[in-house]
């Protein structure tokens, strides 16, 4: 464990950004940082993640139309809907209602990040407190949260997504919160985990010798240190969370108007329409499986490169 | 043994009071609570005031807690919203549907995933290897439902040899008394039933058994990595075994336990797949019933599949560890 890198000294920023030790030895996160750089699956995931959150912000510059607009609605009928290439304007074609579909794509994809990363913030920040509490305080309050998650672990987790939504009423919002609750969970047992494996470190007896408060303890030294298989946990957990929100909003708890531009919805109404439209969810479909292939690559890099085991000098 | 088998299911009990506790509060917090979930969004509020005072709902939270509870150990979910029919009789009639799809899921994902994960072990590195690692990569990323849209488009709708939908063609007359359609086929001998049955199976299987296929294949590519250098596998070459039995009762038995619990853990996973999958393909099963319940906030029936579904979940898990001394004697000794 002697690579671990030395708690920040100021206790507050956990050190995740590589600049932080950069040129100071061999840290954990820079030598992370580094495998990254050279392993071309995380390059990939990158790029991919990076194209995604590049349309997602220029979304009102890229986009021909509105996520919401018809412009196409003249064009269609109920026994015709334009292919890709038939209509001038429309290079992706239209959707039942006349939308454009490569405008609702382009749309999607600030809907879905959206979504995932709030979602994901959300379950992190939430299983982040109840794992600090859990694991920092012990005893009782270990015992009652993590009980608690226990139990809500033994619920499906699309499930206890749908019944939190239900709740909440239709909207996308409710998406983000059911989905960011439904990951606390989680997050909240592998920091316990992480942090209980640290405790017996010798920089723990160390602090402890040097007489610092448990307070300082948890949170300088301990939480930083343990905030690894976090990190690496929520970058896996975008990908089933912009999943997730396809698949609630697919299940038709997004809410709004019926021909909202997110992915999930697309799907929906692509059904009908499968046999003569097979694009209208074809196209959806690979974006959600690209960005989750893209969460996934980068985040299965990042475990390999902040594995003690796999790492290489 | 049996204390074991005790000990576990007296675990379950902490877990499973705080779960009703939980619905319980969730049915009370739905937007206009329970009466408006009964009666629908445009209910007078005469007719709530009425429904409150017939199911007892202004009372106070704790009798009604107390009553709820009092209900449920009797084995009374309650009645469906939707249906108006018990909901443990709803599950009884749909669930064997679901049962026949996890099964043929199941036996795609182990069928395929076990034997794939061990080659792609044993040719490490190489193009089976990668192709695998490439394989369970899509596996875990393609949604369900978007594969489901796949394999319908191309099996149901391009090439027309697999039905698209339902699970079983309305035209064949069949005699169901255990509503396990292919059972059913099998048992009465209408041949042409079960087939039609098995028939529709397949692409909802094959849709849902991705998932854990994807997770089978790499679990058991890391298990077999881990163990196939391991001591006593050397030692048992220089021993002279043959390697048939090295990889048999070496390798294979010794890398399964991890296999095995994550098969699992898969249920979690498959029962909200089974929502998808079901739901893309007509599928009559309890997938399909669960999303009509999500719509009409039909809380009854949400409330007892959770309960009934945090059961299964500890005792399959149950099953999955007291399984372990199957495979492995450690943890017999124990």
């Amino acid at each position: 464990m002697s690579t671990i890198l030395p708690p920040a000294a100021d206790g507050s920023a956990a050190p995740t950004d590589p600049a932080i030790d950069a040129g100071r030895g061999t840290g954990l996160w820079k030598d992370a940082f580094l495998g990254l750089r050279r392993n071309p699956q995380a390059i990939v995931g990158a790029v991919i993640i990076g194209l995604f959150l590049l349309v997602a912000i220029l979304a009102p510059i890229l986009a021909p139309y509105g996520g919401d607009d018809l412009p196409g609605r003249t064009s269609i009928t109920p026994t015709t809907i334009p292919r890709p290439g038939e209509i001038d304007g429309f290079p992706l074609g239209l959707d039942r209602f006349g939308g454009d579909v490569l405008s609702k794509l382009i749309w999607g994809a600030q809907a879905s990040l959206l979504i995932g990363v709030v979602s994901t913030a959300l379950g992190l920040a939430g299983g982040m407190l109840l794992g600090v509490l859990a694991g920092g305080l012990g005893g009782w309050v270990d015992n009652v949260i993590m009980r608690f998650v226990d139990i809500l672990l033994s619920v499906p987790n699309l499930l206890l997504a749908v019944s939190i939504a239900a709740v909440l009423g239709q909207s996308s919002y409710a998406i983000m919160i059911a989905i960011g609750v439904s990951q606390i969970p989680i997050f909240a047992r592998l920091l316990r985990s992480s942090m209980l494996s640290q405790r017996g470190a010798d920089y723990i007896l160390a602090a402890q010798t040097l007489g610092l408060s448990r307070r300082t303890i948890t949170m300088s030294h301990l939480l930083p240190n343990s905030m690894g298989p976090l990190i690496v946990q929520a970058t896996l957990t975008l990908a089933t969370a912009v999943i997730d929100a396809a698949a609630l909003s697919f299940l038709g708890l997004g809410g709004g108007l019926p021909q909202a531009a997110e992915w999930g919805r697309m799907l929906t109404y692509a059904q009908a329409e499968l046999s003569v439209a097979p694009q209208l969810a074809f196209l959806p479909g690979a974006c959600i499986a690209i960005t989750a292939l893209g969460f996934t690559l980068l985040g299965e890099s990042l475990r390999e490169a902040l594995d003690p085991k796999t790492r290489r000098k | 043994m049996l204390r074991v088998i005790g000990k576990r299911l007296a675990l379950l009990i902490p877990t499973l009071f705080g779960l009703s506790v939980l619905l319980f509060l969730w049915v009370r917090s739905l937007p206009g609570g329970p009466a408006t979930a009964l009666l629908g969004e445009k209910a007078t509020p005469d007719a709530i005031a009425r429904v409150n005072e017939l199911y007892g709902f202004d009372r106070p939270l704790l009798v009604q807690y107390f009553t709820y509870m009092g209900k449920l150990l009797q084995g009374d979910f309650g009645v469906s919203i939707n249906t108006g029919r018990p909901v443990l009789e709803e599950f009884a009639t749909r669930f064997p549907a679901t049962i026949e799809l996890t099964i043929v899921a199941l036996i795609f994902a182990i069928g395929v995933g076990v034997p794939l994960g061990y080659l792609a072990a044993r040719h490490y590195g190489r193009f089976l290897d990668h192709s695998s690692v490439v394989l369970s990569l899509i596996g875990i990323t393609v949604p369900v439902f978007f594969l489901a849209f796949i394999l319908k488009y191309l099996f149901a709708i391009q090439w027309s040899i697999l039905p698209p939908d339902g699970r079983q063609n309305p035209r064949i007359d069949a005699t169901h008394f255990t509503d396990f359609y292919v059972l059913d086929g099998i048992l009465t001998g209408e041949w042409d039933a079960a087939w039609d049955a098995v028939l529709h199976l397949i692409l909802p299987g094959l849709a849902l058994g991705t998932i854990p296929l994807a997770i089978i294949v790499r679990i058991t590519r890391a298990s077999v990595l881990e163990v196939q250098n391991a001591d006593y596998v050397r030692t048992a070459r220089a021993k002279g075994l043959m390697e048939r039995s090295i990889r048999g009762s070496f390798i294979l038995r010794n890398a399964m336990l991890p296999v095995v619990t994550t098969i699992g853990l898969q249920l979690g996973l498959l029962i909200s797949g089974a929502v998808l999958t079901e739901t893309v393909f007509a599928f009559n099963g309890i997938g399909r019933f669960l999303r009509d319940a999500i719509f009409g906030l039909d809380y009854p029936v949400l409330q007892g599949f959770i309960i009934f579904i945090a059961i299964l979940y500890a005792l399959i898990n149950l099953i999955v560890d007291l399984s372990y001394s199957v495979i492995d004697p450690r943890v017999r000794v124990q």
